[in-house]
């Protein structure tokens, strides 16, 4: 370390205005606060004492995520080999390479595409390579389905780093989410790998059958793993009866019926053993996260509870209206709460601290409206089947109105002067 | 009555005339500066459209659509084709009409409105609106509502960019977007977020 700190050192007059290498300053910075505190503090007021710089504060997320994502990695592995009925027979660990074969190239292409862009624009406009980074480069794979190819996740990640945070001029001043926006853009530009009415599960090749591998991806890693196309999907939809929870519904009977019998009860949807986005299934892991950032105040619990509540009133309120008994109209809230992507979407994106509100009263609206439309799409709207990714981004565009009423209120509230 | 809401839930959030049809961009980019005055523009779209609509639809079905004047003894004509114009000349006369009765009247509200009455005639959400109107073949209680909404929709997203532009200031926009070019991204990115209630039939 203290070698490390006396190479810095060394190299620093170079990368310091003036010095031949300062246009790469931006890179300098961020490997240097990687491992050390910076060095600044501030000229004026306010002056507060404390370690959690950006990188930190990040890091804590990433932190919080870190058992979605293995736990992610691991059911990938196990809906491979329940696609191929024998997950009692393969090993813990041998389920979770499997997955992880699948999982980490998503993670990494998302990784190497968003820090390209971070530092071509940290370099030639001079800001420095921001950790925001960090975590929406995680949080974006998250949200896809492990049979996602790469080169859309390529495709993604680009839109979602260069239109949704660098032409606002990085981190902190972007408008949406850019891990949401990424997700946003794939999902409404090639809906076949990601409408999330068939089966996100990666099939072994001995089902599929040779048509299965395609070869996809841009860079060669996904050759050898088997990527099944969404009709070979819709085959094994009716061969393992296979859908994700939320494409459910709709049939003959009570949608908790339906539900159960698919196999998909409350346990399960909890605990997350079952087809879905790589981030998503566990409810209990996200919730868990979620906890933990609360405790350490990087999530606002306002936000976090406002939606819950969201979700449980309005869930309650279509139970309870006339309507058809088979679909999610009348699923009940803790169906709502634990289907689908609303655990890791409430925990760690609508949380986002630059596209949410700013104000207290603020941050109980937007959450509460983000469960009142993840639930309004999931019953009404035919057309997705999941709501949450676009309730969150609806949020985010009325954020700052959301803000700009609250301090409206606030101000006429306020005693005048004389 | 349900249908009618139904019909207002409809303009305003599922076919957004801004952000699903992309009409009255220009007011939309230009005018959406400052959050009070593209509140104002808002109430004065809302206001003028509630009034051409309905305006509109009783000029084109008791002259302009086929068959429309029998009440004077000519089944037999057909000048819908005239509709474009004549809708741009009722808007304008319309606006012109209006901003003469709000001066007389209520000069208050005529400062407040100022400048964006009279830009109004030329929104072309007015006429779009209008033509809507006539093509989904609504009825004239259907119109008055489909006006209002289509304008309580416009002045949503017109109030909401307005506010995320006073949240940019603090943005870096590079010089090359600054202005127009980030407005039509943060647009883009306002529409898709409004895609949420694409697909929903009331």
């Amino acid at each position: 370390m203290k070698q490390l700190k006396y190479l810095f050192e060394k190299i620093d007059p170079y990368f310091k205005p003036g010095g031949s290498m300062s246009r790469f300053f931006g890179i300098y910075q961020a490997t240097r606060t990687f491992f050390f505190l910076p060095s600044p503090v501030n000229r004026c007021a306010p002056h507060i004492r404390d370690h959690l710089d950006l990188k930190r504060f990040m890091s804590f997320v990433i932190l919080a995520l870190l058992p979605v994502t293995l736990f992610g990695m691991y059911n990938a592995g196990y809906q491979y080999y329940l696609a191929a009925s024998l997950p009692e027979q393969i090993g813990f660990f041998k389920t979770f390479t499997t997955g992880a074969l699948h999982v980490v190239p998503i993670i990494i292409v998302s990784y190497t595409v968003g820090f390209f862009w971070e530092i071509l624009f940290a370099t030639i406009r001079g800001h420095e390579v921001t950790e925001g980074l960090l975590v929406t480069g995680l949080l974006f794979p998250l949200t896809l389905p492990p049979t996602i190819p790469l080169w859309q996740v390529a495709v993604g990640m680009s839109f979602g780093i260069v239109i949704g945070k660098e032409v606002f001029g990085g981190t902190g001043r972007n408008l949406l989410n850019p891990a949401l926006t990424a997700r946003a853009f794939i999902f409404f530009s090639y809906p076949a790998s990601m409408s999330g009415n068939a089966v996100w599960r990666v099939i072994p090749e001995k089902i599929t059958e040779a048509g299965a591998s395609i070869q996809n991806g841009i860079t060669g890693i996904s050759q050898a793993i088997p990527i099944v196309k969404n009709q070979i999907d819709q085959v094994l939809v009716d061969a393992l009866s296979g859908a994700t929870p939320l494409s459910l519904g709709g049939s003959t009977g009570y949608i908790e019926a339906t539900l159960h019998q698919a196999g998909f009860d409350l346990k399960t949807l909890l605990t997350g053993l079952h087809p879905g986005s790589i981030g998503e299934t566990s409810a209990l892991l996200c919730f868990a996260g979620a906890i933990f950032l609360m405790v350490i105040r990087i999530a606002s619990y306002r936000i976090i509870i406002g939606g819950i509540a969201g979700v449980v009133i309005t869930s309650m309120i279509f139970k309870l209206l006339p309507g058809p008994q088979g679909t999610w109209f009348s699923a009940g809230p803790l169906y709502h709460l634990f289907s689908g992507g609303f655990a890791l979407g409430i925990s760690y994106m609508a949380t986002d601290p630059v596209s949410a509100p700013g104000t207290d009263a603020g941050r109980w609206i937007y959450g509460f409206l983000i469960g009142f439309f993840t639930v309004l799409i999931r019953a009404v709207n035919p057309a997705y089947v999941e709501g949450v990714m676009l309730s969150i981004l609806f949020m985010n565009v009325f954020s700052p109105l959301l803000d700009h009423i609250t301090i409206k209120i606030a101000v006429a509230k306020r005693i005048p002067n004389g | 009555m349900t249908d009618l809401i139904s019909l207002f839930v409809n303009s305003v959030f599922i076919g957004n005339i801004l952000l699903s049809y992309f009409l009255g961009m220009c007011s939309f980019i230009a005018v959406s500066n400052n959050i009070n005055t593209s509140f104002g523009l808002g109430c004065a779209v809302i206001f003028v459209l509630t009034i051409t609509s309905p305006v509109n639809w009783f000029i084109y079905y008791y002259m302009l659509a086929p068959g429309a004047l029998s009440w004077v003894g000519l089944p037999d004509i057909d000048l819908s084709f005239l509709k474009y114009i004549t809708f741009i000349a009722v808007i304008a006369a319309i606006v012109q009409a209006v901003e003469m009765i709000i001066d007389k009247y209520s000069p208050v509200l005529y400062a407040a409105l100022g400048v964006f009455l009279p830009l109004i005639a030329v929104n072309c959400a007015i006429l779009g609106t209008a033509l809507f109107m006539v093509e989904r073949e609504y009825t004239l209680m259907e119109s008055i509502v489909f006006g209002a909404g289509s304008g309580t929709g416009w002045m949503l997203a017109i109030v909401s960019m307005a506010t995320i532009k006073k949240k940019m200031r603090y943005a870096d926009v590079p010089d090359g977007l600054n202005g127009f070019g980030i407005t039509m991204i943060v647009g883009g990115l306002m529409a898709m977020a409004f895609m949420m209630f694409s697909g929903i039939t009331l």
